[in-house]
């Protein structure tokens, strides 16, 4: 390896709190050759982006570097004033900030913002960098660049504003870009497409790249060197094929072990009991369809949110709808729910038609049918206690009284594997993963037949997501519960689901087994969406492929 | 945006104006008019020999202002004037209500404008420095600053000012409309809750502004601290700032009455506290209806330059909506 | 302007929603905790020792001053503030002190009457706007914004035209001018609650829309309006003592605080005394509710 660009030594961060300094890194040593992707690995908590933003010196507010340089070059950046920073922010350094849609100043022009950096740094006058910045966004990849230049970033989609801020990372031709989660916001295959078009472009140019990630399997996919943190230390670091086949901190092999995209059909969904697969099916929707009306002007008069939807969800098994963001999963599963008016189709539940149930149907309907959320942190009362949230539905029927609601609020905890302390508790005081098992035992509180799950693990850790995973495929074997599991991720969905039906832009494009759909899939959408799932061709421990 | 259709949305905002514009009218009939109290009582205890006046004059008084009508009668009627401009007569002076109105309203605007034009100046000024200077006592200081602004009563802040710098230091004239020297204090005094106000919520949306993502992207841009807050902070900070200038446009207005009565200048403020002391009822009427349609023509100036600042605010559709 | 309740604002402004009590609200309240925020906030103490002051002079002010405030000693009249009299005396010889601290009783009295009416009123409509919704909100919604529209003042000149004067009367018609205020706010904050995703969590598991109002919405809304209340209050004060200022509210000798300073007016040369104390009072009055009143909003959630 030839002499590092970038050197961190013994890095510390904190951040000061009310309460006192928190360390956020701590002794980090991390180097970056010229031209080489290093990706910084961790979950939320790790100190990964506070390590790529102490290199530019823009930690957040309350954020100190305590100690350890940061060699760049001539120029120590941990101890380096604001005027030096400056000049190599932008010139030298280039950052990809984390989510586009907020990222673009929202009144000023696509093109002037590009060309703030030719202008900080005297790169160009008024006129040529007009220029530059038409050729910097093509270089990017944006179709129409001199239209793009004159539009405001709302004008855009995410996407096309990642590839603006490639766009400004890039301009003065720094040596360095980092890239903090630059893709985590975006749907699937338009990050594949971003990270694929980052990558040609940086090998074009020559430039290092530290990126910043929680997913292991983009880390697989992108890096030659891999820099595993955790709680704000450096745990491994190494050659990516290494980390990955042969990883030898515990840490690493529980990451690499959680990841859902690099575990390839490692946990299977349940089996199911031959009796229930006799039964009649738990739900069948036909032809079910949802239209909103668009303001009045130009364009169409409603937009078709969903369109002819289909499926039916067996007893005991799991139905996943994936999709991108836009494919009207969710708005599918309220309408299963009830929850959306659809417009059109029919709902069956347990062959009773509930598509117009209203009053006691309906009741009886929140009594079979229950919704466990994407956000913990939303969908529970933050006024209330943990026992009050869990046995909530249990009081909204008017089921036992409360000692015995008590006792069974204990027994659903149990289930969900938390402990009874957390009974007296609120919701502030658990984390993330706490309470979605909260959510899920309220869920179960009533022994419903069907469960919705939408998007019940992506706003959690990978690590914690497995658990969670774990635990629903636990309670289907045991109660025998359906559910219908919305998501974007095709890699957790191959994990849960029997049958898969996948959806875009309100409609059904393919649906089949699990097996069928990852194996053999037919529609040309699906395989972009499976060739999207990062990580897919990286080695791993498990050497399944 | 066509010309065309901000055309057709300036239409359609002046239609509204017109409409709130009626409703002022209506809410002030309906509380003028159909609670207790009767101006024509009112005027006949207040203005004529105390007690000597005998109930077939006070008949014949509300024959002729009208008052014997039923309500609704009364309220199509004077709807109807009001219509054509005619919001009647001063119940104390028996001047068209218009007309007094038209009259004391200029020294009002001069001193409206004054304030207005120093509330921002120096509500905005203190906002940008205070969140600009590195010192932090000397942001402290500032930003708590505002907070003593709102709390004074601007009635005691005018008499202490005409104290000190008029009796003790002699700077000001203490009142009166004498020359542009005897607009300095009022104007002052009008604009300390106002810039307050201005400078809070300026203060506010520039601190968030500075954390927003963007801001992180110009400074990885390497753009320079003067750069960063100018130039990106401010334009999208300054929106809130102008919502709040254009709500308290009418509230300068009404505290004219305050100021004009503590620095004893002439003014559609004294004209107010006059037609309230005299139960005024129609004059009263006609300045509430005033207050409405400066807060109705103020909003929509503001509401117009909004999308000068902001591309996402597009006027169309009849309210503004973020596209 | 996601978080706005700056002091003194008019709640015309605080249309978006207000912070959310912070997850961290819900955390229990312990003693020690109390003790050790407020030992951070010396201001905060001494806002709060100050408004209870104000609030023991209203019920009970003989415990802080024994002279009569009504009735003076012609020959002692304008002595300057001293041991004898704080506060100096005024043209008949009536200690300015003793005024001020039976003026707060009226003040204070008019203050919460003022709030009352516009917390009752427009809390309710705002509630019932916000909750029941369809043609029912808009037609609440529109009242509201016509209301808006119209200067405060100039409603509760209209209203005190109406009224006739008093202090009641003033209270009253600064209390209707905030009605819209109030209105809206809750309005926003029953809408937050009621599309915030616990709210249809409790409904898809079957809670009733009772149920939800009772147990989830109210008591997740009421939060900021209650600050918005507190910051009223500061208001209310201010424009209660506007309005007695240009003499709209009891009918003197009887002391409020605004009625006390417009008397002073007639002395600004000789008894700088009689505008300037009074003055002070009820501005480190407002200043001390505004205070708490920022305490309650977030920082105190902020601070655990």
């Amino acid at each position: 390896m030839s002499a590092p660009l970038l050197s961190i030594r013994d890095l510390s961060v904190s951040y000061t709190t009310r309460t006192g300094p928190v360390p956020a890194v701590r002794g980090v040593d991390l180097d970056v050759a010229p031209g080489e992707v290093v990706a910084l690995v961790g979950e939320s908590g790790s100190g990964k982006s506070t390590t790529a933003h102490a290199v530019v010196g823009l930690l957040p507010r309350g954020g100190r570097v305590d100690g350890g340089e940061i060699r760049f070059g001539a120029h120590d950046l941990a101890t380096a004033g604001d005027r030096e920073l400056r000049a190599v922010r932008g010139a030298r350094i280039g950052l990809v900030p984390q989510d586009p849609t907020v990222s673009l100043n929202p009144t000023k022009r696509i093109g002037a913002q590009v060309a703030e950096v030719l202008r900080v740094h005297g790169l160009a006058g008024r006129r040529e960098a007009a220029a530059r910045v038409v050729e910097l966004l093509e270089r990017a990849g944006l179709s129409d660049p001199a239209v793009r230049a004159r539009q405001y970033p709302h004008e855009l989609s995410g996407g096309m504003r990642q590839r603006v801020l490639i766009a400004i990372a890039i301009a003065a031709g720094p040596e360095l870009l980092i890239a903090d989660e630059p893709t985590s916001a975006l749907d699937v295959t338009v990050q594949r497409r971003i990270l694929d078009h980052l990558d040609t472009l940086t090998r074009e140019l020559g430039t290092a790249v530290l990126l910043v990630t929680h997913d292991l399997g983009v880390a697989a996919d992108r890096a030659q060197r891999i820099a595993v943190m955790s709680g704000g230390r450096i745990v491994e670091v190494g050659p990516t094929e290494q980390v990955l086949s042969d990883p030898r901190d515990p840490y690493t092999r529980r990451l690499l072990a959680a990841a859902p995209s690099l575990a390839v059909a490692r946990r299977s969904p349940a089996a199911v009991a031959p009796a229930l697969r006799e039964a009649d099916p738990l739900v069948e929707v036909e032809g079910l369809g949802k239209d909103y009306p668009l303001p009045r002007g130009s364009g169409p008069r409603v937009l078709h949110a969903v369109r002819d939807v289909s499926f039916t969800v067996e007893r005991g098994r799991t139905l996943a709808l994936v999709g991108e963001s836009g494919s009207g999963k969710s708005t599918t599963a309220r309408m299963v729910l009830r929850l959306t008016e659809p417009t059109t189709g029919r709902i069956r539940f347990d062959g009773e038609d509930v598509t117009a149930a209203r009053g006691a149907d309906l009741r009886r309907l929140r009594r079979r049918a229950q919704l466990v959320y994407q956000n913990p942190y939303a969908s529970l009362d933050p006024r209330f206690s943990i026992e009050e949230v869990v046995t909530e539905p249990l009081r909204a029927f008017g089921i036992g009284d409360r000692a015995s609601r008590a006792a069974r609020a204990r027994e659903l905890l149990d289930r969900v594997s938390l402990p009874a302390t957390v009974l007296g508790r609120q919701p502030a005081e658990l984390s993330g993963g706490q309470r979605q098992r909260v959510a899920i035992a309220r869920a179960l509180a009533l022994s419903p037949e069907l469960v919705v799950c939408d998007e019940p693990v992506s706003a959690l850790d990978v690590s914690v997501q497995a658990q969670v995973l774990e635990l629903l495929a636990e309670l289907q074997e045991d109660t025998g519960v359906s559910y219908l599991f919305i998501s974007h991720d095709l890699a957790v969905v191959r994990q849960v689901a029997h049958t898969v039906v996948v959806m875009r832009g309100g409609e059904v494009v393919e649906s089949g087994t699990t097996e069928a759909l990852f194996t053999s899939p037919t529609h040309d959408y699906t395989r972009e969406l499976l060739a999207a799932i990062p990580g897919a061709t990286a080695p791993t421990a498990g050497g399944t492929r | 945006m066509g010309g065309s259709a901000t055309g057709r949305y300036v239409l359609r905002r002046l239609a509204q104006a017109v409409v709130v514009l009626w409703a002022a009218y209506t809410v002030s009939f309906l509380v003028l008019d159909a609670l207790p109290g009767d101006p024509v009582t009112a005027m006949a205890s207040a203005g004529m020999d105390s007690g000597a006046v005998d109930q077939e004059q006070l008949d014949q008084l509300r024959a002729e202002y009208g008052y014997d009508d039923p309500m609704l009668v009364r309220y199509l009627d004077h709807l109807g004037s009001a219509a054509t401009g005619d919001l009647g007569d001063s119940v104390a002076t028996g001047r068209p209500v218009v007309d007094t109105i038209a009259q004391a309203l200029p020294p009002t605007l001069q001193l409206a404008g004054a304030a207005l034009a120093l509330a921002v100046l120096l509500g905005g000024g203190l906002a940008l420095v205070a969140t600009y200077s590195r010192r932090r006592w000397l942001r402290q200081v500032l930003l708590s600053l505002p907070g003593l602004g709102v709390s004074v009563p601007t009635f005691w802040v005018g008499l202490v000012l005409v104290q000190v710098l008029s009796f003790q230091l002699r700077l000001f004239p203490a009142f009166g409309n004498s020359g542009p020297s005897s607009l300095v204090l009022p104007a002052v005094t009008l604009a300390i809750p106002t810039g307050a106000l201005v400078a809070q919520v300026l203060a506010k949306s520039l601190l968030t502004a500075l954390d927003e993502p963007y801001v992180q992207t110009a400074r990885a841009k390497g753009a320079g601290r003067a750069r960063v807050h100018l130039s990106h902070a401010l334009r999208n900070a300054s929106l809130p700032a102008l919502t709040v200038v254009g709500l308290l446009a009418g509230q300068l207005l009404a505290n004219s009455v305050v100021v004009e009565t503590v620095f004893s200048r002439d003014g559609l403020g004294r004209v107010t506290a006059g037609a309230v002391g005299s139960q005024d009822l129609p004059l009263v009427q006609g300045v509430v209806v005033l207050g409405a349609l400066v807060f109705v023509l103020v909003n929509l100036a503001v509401d117009l330059v909004y999308p000068l600042l902001d591309r996402r605010i597009v006027v169309a559709g009849g309210r503004r909506s973020l596209a | 302007m996601t978080d706005v309740l700056v002091p003194g604002l008019p709640a015309t402004l605080v249309e978006a929603p207000l912070p959310a009590a912070a997850p961290a609200a819900a955390r229990r309240t312990t003693p020690r905790r109390l003790g050790r925020f407020l030992v951070r906030r010396p201001g905060l103490v001494l806002s709060v020792v100050l408004v209870l002051l104000v609030v023991v002079a209203a019920f009970a002010p003989g415990l802080f001053t024994a002279q009569d405030p009504l009735v003076g000693e012609p020959a002692d009249n304008f002595a300057a503030p001293g041991a004898a009299h704080w506060f100096g005396t005024d043209e008949l010889g009536r200690d300015v002190f003793s005024r001020v601290v039976h003026g707060a009783a009226l003040s204070l009295k008019a203050t919460l009457v003022a709030v009352g009416v516009a917390f009752v009123v427009g809390g309710l409509l705002g509630l019932v706007a916000g909750f029941v919704g369809r043609w029912v909100e808009d037609l609440i919604m529109r009242v509201v914004d016509v209301l808006l529209s119209i200067p405060a003042l100039f409603l509760s000149l209209a209203l005190v035209t109406a009224l006739g004067y008093g202090t009641v009367e003033v209270a009253v018609a600064v209390g209707v001018a905030s009605v819209a205020g109030f209105a809206r706010v809750m309005r926003a904050e029953v809408l937050r609650v009621r599309t915030a995703v616990y709210v249809e969590a409790a409904r898809s598991s079957g809670v009733r829309w009772y149920g939800v109002l009772a147990r989830h919405v109210l008591p997740n809304a009421l939060g900021p309006v209650l600050v918005l209340a507190t910051l009223e209050l500061a208001t209310a004060v201010l424009a209660v003592s506007s309005l007695s200022f240009l003499g709209y509210g009891a009918a003197p000798p009887a002391p409020e605080w605004g009625n006390l300073i417009s008397a002073g007016r007639n002395y600004l040369g000789n008894a700088w005394w009689l505008t300037t104390l009074p003055g002070l009072v009820l501005a480190g009055t407002v200043l001390a509710i505004n205070r708490i009143a920022r305490a309650l909003d977030g920082e105190w959630a902020a601070a655990r």
